[in-house]
C-alpha cells in the first residue's frame, strides 16, 4: 500500500537496504556477514525524527496537554524540531526550539521555512546548553508545552511500536542492531524489542565524539545522561569521531550510492567495525543499522566535496 | 612506574575540563593492565584526578571513559583490561544532538 491520507501518515515503513558491496567479503565455506540500512530519511521531513515527534504530539494530545492553539517548546539540534515544526504547522501549534548556534545553517531555514520561531543556546556545551535553556524556559512558561524528547516516554514507544518491528519483520535472522545515541530513544525502544524478540540480538550504539567545544562544561555536574537511558537494553557503546564518520559517508556514498547525513557515517563505523569482529571470527551476521537522514542539510559544511575535510566539523554540533 | 614517563604504554586523552590537574597536558600516558590501575597511576601522577573519575569505588555518572573507542562500561567498567598501545579517552557525558 502506497496511498496514504495525509503526509504524517506516511510516517514509517521505512525500506531496509542490502549492502552487497560495503558489506565484508568472507572466505569460501564461511558463512556471509552482511550489512543492511534503514532508510529514514524516506520519513515525512526526511529524518527519523519524524517517528520521536508524531509520538510525542498524538501522546500529549491524547493526555490532553496538548490543547489547540498551544505552544511546543524542545531543544533541538536540528532533526526533531524540523518534524516538530511541519506537524505544529499542519496541526496549528506554535513551535518555540532552542538550538546550539553551532549548527548547519540548513536546519535553521528548514525550521523557520515551517515556522518555528527559534532561541539559539551557546555553541560551548553543546546540547547540553539547549536542554538546560530549554528546561528554565519550560519553568519560566508554565503554559508552553515542553515535550522534551530526552525524557519523553513517547520518544522510546516510538521505536518500540515502529522501527524495532519494521525491522524484525523484513530481517527476522537480524543478528546486531546499530544506531545513533543522542535521546537513546531509536535504541531503547527498537532494541528493547528486539531483545524481546530474540536476546541473542546485540544492541549497539555509536555516540558522535564532537571537537573539544560542545564538551565544555562549566563543571562535571553540569554532565548529561538522558531520562530515557537505560544502559542494560544496550550490549556495546562505541565513540566515533568526525573524521572517521566524515570517511565512512563518503564510502556510503562512494560504494553503495547512498547520500546520508554525518550521524550515518559514526553508525556505519560502528557496523563495519562489528562487521570485521564476525568476519575474523567466522561467524555469520545480519546486521541492521539506521541511515538517520540524508546528507541535504549539512552540504554547507562541504565535507561533501572532493576535498571535503572533517576538521571543518570541528566546533559544530554534526549529529 | 610514574604515570608520566615516556616509557608508559597506554595514552590518555585529558578533556578540558580536567586539565588543571594535568597541567594542561591534553595527552598523558601511564602504565596499566586494568583500568582501576590506569587510574590509581593517573592519580600518583596527578594528585586529585581520581577523585573526579570515581565516587564510591566506581566511575562518576557523568564521566564516560572509551578503551580504544568502545565505552569501558560495557567492558567489565574498571576490571575493563588494558594492553601496551590502548588508547584511552575520558570525556565528560553530554546530550547529543537530535
Amino acid at each position: 500500500m502506497t496511498r496514504y491520507e495525509s503526509l504524517e501518515a506516511s510516517l514509517g515503513h521505512t525500506p531496509l537496504i542490502g549492502l552487497p558491496k560495503l558489506s565484508p567479503k568472507t572466505e569460501a565455506g564461511k558463512p556471509a556477514v552482511r550489512l543492511w540500512a534503514k532508510l529514514e530519511d524516506r520519513n515525512p521531513t526526511g529524518s527519523i525524527k519524524d517517528r520521536t515527534a508524531i509520538a510525542m504530539i498524538d501522546d500529549a494530545e491524547r493526555t490532553g496537554k496538548l490543547k489547540p492553539g498551544a505552544t511546543i517548546l524542545e531543544p533541538t539540534s536540528g532533526n526533531t524540531g524540523i518534524s516538530l515544526a511541519m506537524i505544529a504547522k499542519v496541526r496549528g501549534y506554535r513551535l518555540i526550539c532552542v538550538m546550539p548556534e553551532n549548527t548547519s545553517i540548513e536546519r535553521t531555514q528548514l525550521l523557520e521555512m515551517w515556522g518555528a520561531k527559534i532561541i539559539y543556546s551557546p555553541a560551548a556545551g553543546g546540547s547540553n546548553e539547549a536542554v538546560r535553556v530549554a528546561k528554565e524556559l519550560a519553568a519560566e512558561n508554565k503554559d508552553w508545552v515542553f515535550l522534551y524528547q530526552y525524557g519523553n516516554p513517547a520518544n522510546t514507544l516510538a521505536h518500540y511500536n515502529g522501527t524495532g518491528p519494521e525491522i524484525f519483520v523484513d530481517l527476522p535472522t537480524i543478528t546486531h542492531f546499530v544506531a545513533g545515541l543522542g535521546t537513546t530513544g531509536t535504541l531503547m525502544g527498537a532494541g528493547k524489542y528486539l531483545r524481546e524478540k530474540n536476546p541473542d540480538i546485540a544492541i549497539i550504539a555509536a555516540e558522535p565524539r564532537y571537537g573539544e567545544v560542545v564538551y565544555g562544561l562549566r563543571n562535571l555536574d553540569a554532565g548529561f545522561v538522558p531520562e530515557l537511558y537505560d544502559a542494560s537494553v544496550i550490549t556495546r557503546r562505541f565513540s566515533v569521531g568526525a573524521e572517521d564518520s566524515v570517511r565512512r559517508v563518503k564510502e556510503l556514498l562512494e560504494v553503495e550510492g547512498i547520500f546520508s547525513g554525518i550521524s550515518t557515517g559514526a553508525i556505519l563505523h560502528a557496523a563495519l567495525g562489528v562487521a570485521k569482529e564476525c568476519v575474523d571470527a567466522g561467524v555469520g551476521a545480519d546486521i541492521a543499522f539506521i541511515v538517520c537522514d540524508g546528507g541535504w542539510k549539512y552540504l554547507s559544511t562541504g565535507i561533501y566535496g572532493k576535498d571535503g575535510d572533517s576538521e571543518v566539523l570541528d566546533g559544530q554540533l554534526w549529529a | 612506574m610514574s604515570a608520566s614517563t615516556s616509557a608508559s604504554a597506554i595514552e590518555v586523552r585529558i578533556p578540558t575540563i580536567l586539565r588543571p590537574f594535568t597541567n594542561g597536558e591534553k595527552i598523558v600516558s601511564a602504565d596499566a593492565t586494568n583500568l582501576a590501575e590506569l587510574i590509581s597511576a593517573l592519580d600518583k601522577s596527578y594528585t586529585g584526578l581520581g577523585e573526579r573519575l570515581l565516587e564510591n569505588g566506581e566511575l562518576r555518572r557523568f564521566i564516560n571513559i572509551y578503551i580504544n573507542d568502545e565505552d569501558v562500561r560495557f567492558m567489565g567498567s574498571l576490571t575493563a583490561t588494558l594492553k601496551a598501545g590502548d588508547s584511552v579517552t575520558i570525556l565528560p557525558a553530554v546530550a547529543g544532538g537530535c
